[in-house]
């Protein structure tokens, strides 16, 4: 069949001669992967209201990815550094934000931006050139190895079966906390799990979209899978659907219109929300709006009788 | 709007509320407890014994400490001084037989969640670490829906139920727990008169499977008929006993202060609080 496809001319300059190129067999079967982990993962940020806290994990594992990049270039053991930096910040806005000393979103403003000031600091002091920083800050997922993937796909199979484990648990700390508190759940430590499966997603989300666009794959799809299902497995299987189809669908543009991989795909998920949000049932604008119009014409009769 | 509430309750998950509700039991004991965050102390001195299968009102004033006081009772919160028995037990080691049902306004009904799915959370020691519900789970849930006349909404997402039903679901799940003790906050605040009464009447039928509700309000029209006793709190116990005995002027005076004005007339006597949730 894919033969038959492929005779035809424009399918085969539109899908199958890119195929036929390693680099993007790598970022196809990346992306996949990555849409899966943080389509599923982003049903927790949505709902929890994280999205801040996702942004700052994607920026603050800079110095770490700094300090492996001046080991090894590009190809450097960037995951590794940016796992450690990851972990370090999750810990330690965990840490500001016990017991109520910091509001949260101020623990974040501050851990995020000094860790990101610091990763600039390492990379300028070391003269690198602005087409790695370029790499570093916006990702290329053309350019992800075998051994990439490798590590793209045993981190994120261990983040998808640690949320299939604690699924039941996390769900329960995150719609009501003091039933996880009198379930005896340990409610900070799920708020670390968390919080470590977000930073080990960003850390392999960096190669795909970058420092900056990270947040944008687990928050984007997440939002416009919560305005189409309500239920929360629901959500992270429309969530990680998006995700992988933003995802497949901007590497091709990338490839088409030689535009950056990972504006494509962030720019495809935010048209899918932003079609999500005008058309959704029940919870889109024209749905509210229809609804509205309908409904007002008896809501003048009720208050007339 | 229809309302089912069924004459005979399901007895099926009553058997953890009969075990402990031997006529005359204690199934709630405060000794003297002092409890709250930090240095300030958000009750001091509070005793009281309630009865296993007894409705109690608690009163008072905004910032009285009911929230910190359920908190203790839940074993959430433990005593600064003093001490919480649930079922002769210290309330850290009862846990099981106490469910709380939370305030209206903690909730996020805009959460991703169906009516089973939260009353099912209900379940969750049962079902187990790192397990999921299975059809077993569910049928359970499904009759502690039964016995708050909610069967036909489960599917529902919780957003979309109207405010009385939504205040059901989560006295379902208190159910489901399997708790024999339930400590309700401000379940009346918002809901009108009619899904007050069906309120009443699911907790007629808690009180029949003898399980003992105390519940936080600052709606007084309600306390002087359909509880057996009323503990009356602000920072200290002001008063504990029957409502006839305490739900009286001076008392209610002394407890809600400023933000209490009571007019005698003709032999009748008004009380208004500028209570609002």
């Amino acid at each position: 069949m894919i033969e038959q496809v492929c005779t035809n001319n424009t399918l085969y300059k539109l899908i199958c001669e890119p195929l036929s190129y390693a680099f993007m067999q790598n970022a196809l079967l990346a992306v996949l992967m990555l849409g899966l982990v943080a389509g599923t993962i982003g049903a927790f940020v949505v709902v929890r209201g994280m999205a801040f806290m996702t942004d700052a994990l994607g920026h603050a594992i800079l110095p770490g990815v700094a300090i492996a990049y001046l080991s090894g270039g590009v190809h450097g053991p960037l995951l590794f550094g940016a796992g450690v930096a990851g972990s370090i910040t999750a810990l330690i806005i965990g840490l500001f934000t016990r017991g109520g000393k910091l509001r949260e979103d101020t623990a974040i403003g501050i851990v995020f931006t000094g860790a990101l000031a610091l990763g600039l600091a390492i990379l300028s002091l070391n003269k690198v050139t602005a087409v790695d920083l370029e790499e570093l800050l916006v990702g290329n997922i053309l350019a992800i190895n075998g051994s990439d993937l490798a590590i793209i796909f045993i981190v994120g199979a261990i983040i998808l079966l640690l949320v299939r484990a604690f699924y039941k648990e996390l769900l329960i700390v995150s719609f009501d906390p003091v039933l996880g508190a009198t379930l005896q759940y340990p409610v900070e430590a799920l708020r670390y799990l968390l919080l470590l499966m977000l930073a080990m997603t960003a850390v392999i989300a960096i190669q795909a979209v970058g420092v900056i666009l990270i947040a944008a794959m687990m928050v984007t799809p997440a939002a416009t899978a919560y305005l189409l299902v309500r239920r929360l497995h629901l959500m992270m299987i429309v969530g990680a659907i998006i995700c992988c189809f933003s995802g497949v669908f901007g590497v091709f543009l990338s490839w088409h219109l030689s535009v950056s991989s990972s504006a494509a795909i962030v720019l495809t998920m935010t048209v899918l929300f932003l079609i999500a949000y005008l058309l959704a049932p029940k919870r889109g604008l024209v749905w509210t709006f229809v609804r509205y119009r309908a409904a007002s014409p008896m809501e003048i009769d009720g208050l007339a009788s | 709007m229809t309302f089912r509430l069924i004459n005979k309750p399901a007895r099926l998950r009553t058997l953890a509320a009969n075990e402990n509700s031997t006529p005359g039991k204690i199934a709630i004991q405060l000794e003297a407890l002092s409890a709250g965050y930090g240095r300030t102390l958000a009750v001091r001195d509070v005793s009281a014994s309630i009865e296993a299968g007894k409705r109690v009102a608690l009163i008072g004033p905004n910032g009285a400490g009911k929230s910190t006081l359920f908190k203790a009772i839940v074993g959430l919160l433990p005593p600064a001084s003093g001490q919480v028995l649930i079922n002769g037990q210290a309330a850290h080691l009862a846990r099981q037989a106490v469910a709380y049902v939370p305030q209206f306004e903690d909730v996020d009904w805009n959460f991703p969640v169906s009516v089973m799915d939260v009353v099912v959370m209900g379940l969750a020691r049962q079902v187990g670490w790192l397990r999921l519900p299975n059809a077993a789970h569910r049928r359970m849930a499904l009759d502690a829906l039964e016995r708050v006349g909610l069967p036909d909404y489960a599917r529902r997402q919780i957003g979309e139920l109207s405010g009385g039903q939504q205040r059901r679901i989560f006295i379902a799940r208190a159910l489901a727990q399997g708790a024999s003790i339930l400590l309700l906050d401000e379940p009346f605040s918002g809901v009108d008169a009619l899904a007050q009464q069906t309120l009443f009447e699911i907790l007629d039928h808690l009180r029949q499977d003898g399980v003992t509700v105390l519940l936080a309000t600052h709606d007084l029209s309600l306390v002087s008929t359909h509880f057996d006793a009323l503990l009356v709190l602000n920072k200290r116990k002001i008063a504990y006993g029957s409502p006839s005995a305490v739900f009286k002027p001076d008392i209610m005076a002394e407890a809600f202060g400023s933000q209490m004005a009571i007019w005698h007339n003709d032999g009748q006597v008004i009380m208004l609080t500028d209570q609002h949730t």
